[in-house]
């Protein structure tokens, strides 16, 4: 035993002594994670996380939150003796006094956009491969929670430097507020402490900002890898991969070096786009007030199809009895979006509903074998990009040329028929992959080689694919739509007619599949 | 329960393939050098950072093409700091790639359900804690418990009360009374109608007395519009016609939509247009919306001169201004 050894044993021997870690530490140093790139999306949303919390805290060292009028005598001209608040005047100084103060600055906002960013693929991802299903529905709803939570983070933050475009947005937000029924002006007047703007607001999501929501984050991230480390990750389908086991590299040292190593690369990148790519240069934009406002105002690019939603609505206002209802701010900015992320945080209850579908799925779906929901998916994204073109329908016509108008009526056009085309198209593409895979299983390969019958007929050879390209192409289940007759085996007509029905005709479309090559299809084609 | 026809067999999982590095030394020692020397640029990025935070003072701008005129200190700054991570990354990433095992392994799951006996003494020892507890017995104190439970948890709604005031009247009104002046924003100075030409605007607030010093809650609602258009122009009925002045007429700036400034005028179109969600408003018809989501026109504020001769407000806007509101009656 060498030197070395017997201090590490004696430490280990001490630590265990207290806390019995060596038996957990057995179990999981050898913890086996399946490998694939769009595993590594999660990754970079936990370590944008952790780049914020480094960034964010270097930049609370320096930055005032408060509305306090001050005069800018910093060192950039432009704005030398004009009053603003100190949030305003410390985003100042940070950028242009502190050294490395712009840098952490714009790694801040960067990491920020790609948290958001992640945090979407990562949720496609986990959504087109049917990895939400039993038992990881509640990592599904931890992961909504998180996004939802991630957007108002994501608005605060950009909110805090007080610079006019930030408090236009604000501006906004207060519009929505103001817009509730019966509560809305109580809550408004509650949250900025009396008339907009006041002096309470920055101080107020501030703390919200630093210290709640962080705290909300790092509660549900963790228990978001608890259970993903608890259940076991899930696996694309493979040969050799099955429900019942994972395939892939130990936690020690393959997966310690290489997600270690991954956090570094995501931090660099981060830090090179702070560098290099100027983001949100507030002191172009001038202090807020609420009689100015920028042309092109613009928000970052997650609140912005929440923009281009209130930018499409019909101008629609009900006056009933001497009291307001503003449809045309509570449709497009809480009505939609409400019933959007609740049917999104809903979605593996009502698909397993449609599938009466109750067990363990550890096994990834590929989008094409299930055409329903990846239509479903790709409507909704496509329903997202309307409203996000519109969102920047101004920026768009300026620079291609257009009106507003043509943008503004083919976006309320288009938030209607092109996520229903959308659908149709995908299901069929999908269908279309599951035929050419069908194909590909049982006439081989095409090989591009022509060869001339003795007959004078020219035929291309195919080649057959291997046994585990095959395998892959065929190894998922069809599930046949659930049987919900409307009277049971003994005659008796089920309750619920209605709802049986729409159940029934859910899951039919949702079965819809080109049936997979067999064993037995081969073998017939062999023989043939 | 789908497959009763015959599916192909799994060929279980492919045999590895050894990479060079596992079976030639100097395929591994090559490997090994590149590794170090990835970790070695990690620490050539660290001196860049110290170097340029000591050396390079922050008032130096230097043009890069695409970048454009970057700021030196800052730049080189980010790029040793971003070299110094990344390549930490890179290194790592390598070693496990090239040197360490690549052999797939497999390990079983497990099924998350407890076996049925364990479920069973759960739910016995939870009814046990139940029964001895007694909360099914006693429903005198389960009631007074949820009572004050329930109770306790109103507090701190009371406690949030000092949040802000309750929204009042004044809500509902601006700083513009009958005989305020509309004065410049910037610059504070009172306006006469042979100020403004045809086609121009100007951007107004209600006069304070000197040294007062402007709230930005009162900006945000006082904020007034003046456009000037020939008299004849207008379409308006006879009482907005009164509320103008010499072809000067006179708009709340603040977005009946969503509150925003409506600061973008087309002198040719005669239409005032608001950035944020591109409202538009007719100003010939009393500011009739036309184009976006805003329900309400602009409220016009009645204005005309006073015995100096500068533009003055006849009365107080008639409606409030802003964005709508529960309480705001039609």
């Amino acid at each position: 035993m060498t030197a070395r050894e017997r201090i590490a044993g004696s430490v280990a021997n001490y630590v265990d002594e207290r806390t019995g870690a060596a038996k957990w530490m057995k179990k999981n140093l050898t913890k086996v994670f399946p490998d694939h790139w769009s595993f590594l999306l999660g990754e970079i949303v936990l370590y944008s996380f952790i780049i914020l919390l480094l960034s964010g805290t270097y930049l609370t060292f320096w930055f005032d939150p408060s509305q306090r009028e001050v005069i800018y005598d910093g060192s950039y001209e432009p704005l030398q003796g004009i009053e603003m608040s100190a949030a305003y005047a410390s985003t100042l100084d940070i950028s242009f006094e502190v050294r490395g103060g712009l840098l952490m600055r714009q790694i801040h906002h960067w990491s920020a956009l790609i948290f958001v960013a992640g945090m979407v693929v990562h949720l496609m991802r986990v959504y087109f491969t049917g990895a939400f299903r039993k038992p990881r529905e509640f990592n599904w709803i931890i992961g909504v929670g998180l996004l939802t939570l991630g957007i108002v983070e994501g608005f605060l933050g950009y909110s805090l430097p007080d610079d006019l475009l930030s408090g236009t947005g604000i501006r906004i937000a207060e519009a929505i507020i103001q817009a509730l029924p019966v509560v809305g002006s109580y809550l408004a007047f509650f949250a900025f402490g009396g008339a907009f703007p006041g002096e309470a607001f920055i101080p107020r999501i501030y703390t919200v900002h630093v210290l709640l929501l962080p705290g909300a984050f790092l509660a549900l991230i963790t228990v978001h890898l608890m259970l993903v480390w608890y259940q076991k990750h899930t696996q694309y389908p493979g040969p050799g991969r099955t429900e019942k086991n994972v395939v892939g590299y130990p936690l020690l040292p393959v997966y310690m070096a290489k997600a270690g190593g991954f956090f570094f690369i995501v931090f660099g990148v981060t830090a090179f786009l702070g560098a290099v790519a100027s983001i949100n240069p507030v002191w172009l934009f001038g202090p807020y007030t609420p009689a100015q406002v920028t042309a092109g105002s613009q928000p970052d690019w997650y609140m912005g199809w929440l923009d281009g939603l209130v930018r499409m609505a019909p101008p629609l206002e009900s006056y009933i009895f001497g009291y307001t209802i503003s449809w045309n701010i509570l449709i497009p900015a809480l009505i939609v979006p409400g019933i959007l992320f609740t049917g999104l945080a809903l979605y593996p209850f009502i698909e397993s509903w449609i599938t009466g579908d109750k067990r363990e799925h550890h096994l990834l779906d590929r989008p094409r074998n299930a055409p329903n929901r990846t239509a479903l998916g790709v409507m909704s994204i496509t329903f997202m990009l309307v409203a996000l073109i519109n969102g920047g329908n101004d920026i768009i016509a300026t620079t291609f040329d257009l009106t507003i108008n043509q943008i503004m009526w083919f976006s309320r056009i288009g938030i209607f028929v092109l996520p229903p085309l959308a659908f149709v198209i995908t299901k069929r593409l999908c269908l279309s992959l599951q035929r050419a895979d069908r194909e590909l299983v049982l006439h081989g390969r095409e090989t591009g080689r022509l060869v001339m019958m003795p007959h004078g007929e020219f035929v291309e050879v195919h080649e057959p694919i291997s046994p585990e390209k095959a395998w892959l192409l065929t190894q998922h289940e069809q599930v046949p739509p659930l049987a919900l007759e409307e009277h049971d085996a003994s005659g008796v007509r089920r309750p619920k007619a209605l709802t049986n029905k729409l159940r029934a005709r859910m899951s039919r479309a949702h079965a819809v599949a080109i049936p997979k090559a067999t064993a037995e299809d081969l073998k017939q084609i062999e023989n043939h | 329960m789908s497959n009763e026809i015959e599916p192909l067999k799994d060929p279980g999982l492919p045999a590895h393939t050894p990479r060079r590095a596992d079976i030639d030394p100097l395929a591994a020692k090559k490997a090994e050098r590149q590794v170090a020397i990835l970790f070695l640029l990690s620490a050539a990025g660290t001196i860049l950072l110290i170097a340029s935070y000591l050396f390079i003072p922050q008032d130096v701008f230097i043009f890069f093409p695409v970048l454009g005129s970057t700021n030196a200190h800052q730049l080189f700054l980010g790029l040793g700091l971003a070299a110094s991570l990344f390549f930490i990354g890179m290194g790592a990433i390598h070693w496990a790639k090239t040197l360490m095992p690549d052999e797939e392994v497999v390990i079983q799951r497990h099924e998350f359900r407890s076996p049925d006996e364990d479920r069973a003494e759960f739910v016995k020892s939870a009814k046990e804690g139940a029964a001895a507890a007694g909360l099914g017995r006693r429903s005198l104190i389960k009631r007074t418990l949820g009572l004050s439970l329930g109770l306790v948890g109103l507090s701190p709604l009371i406690l949030l009360g000092d949040l802000g005031p309750l929204p009042d009247e004044k809500q509902k009104m601006t700083s513009w009374k009958k005989g305020t002046r509309l004065v410049t924003d910037p610059g504070d100075r009172p306006i006469r109608p042979e100020d403004l030409e045809v086609g121009a605007v100007a951007q107004t607030l209600p006069a304070v007395a000197p040294g007062t010093h402007r709230k930005l809650s009162d900006i945000a609602k006082d904020a007034v519009l003046l456009i000037r258009l020939r008299p004849e122009e207008f379409n308006l009925d006879a009482e907005r016609l009164s509320w103008t002045h010499e072809g000067i007429i006179a708009f709340s700036k603040i977005c009946s939509h969503m509150g925003c400034a409506v600061a973008l005028y087309e002198q040719q179109t005669k239409h005032l247009l608001c950035p944020c969600h591109q409202s538009t408003f007719d100003v010939t018809r009393a500011a009739k919306v036309i184009f976006g989501p805003a329900a309400r026109p602009l409220p016009q504020l009645a204005i005309t001169v006073d015995s100096e001769g500068y533009l003055v407000a006849q009365n107080p806007f008639n409606e409030p201004v802003g964005p709508s509101f529960w309480g705001r009656s039609a």
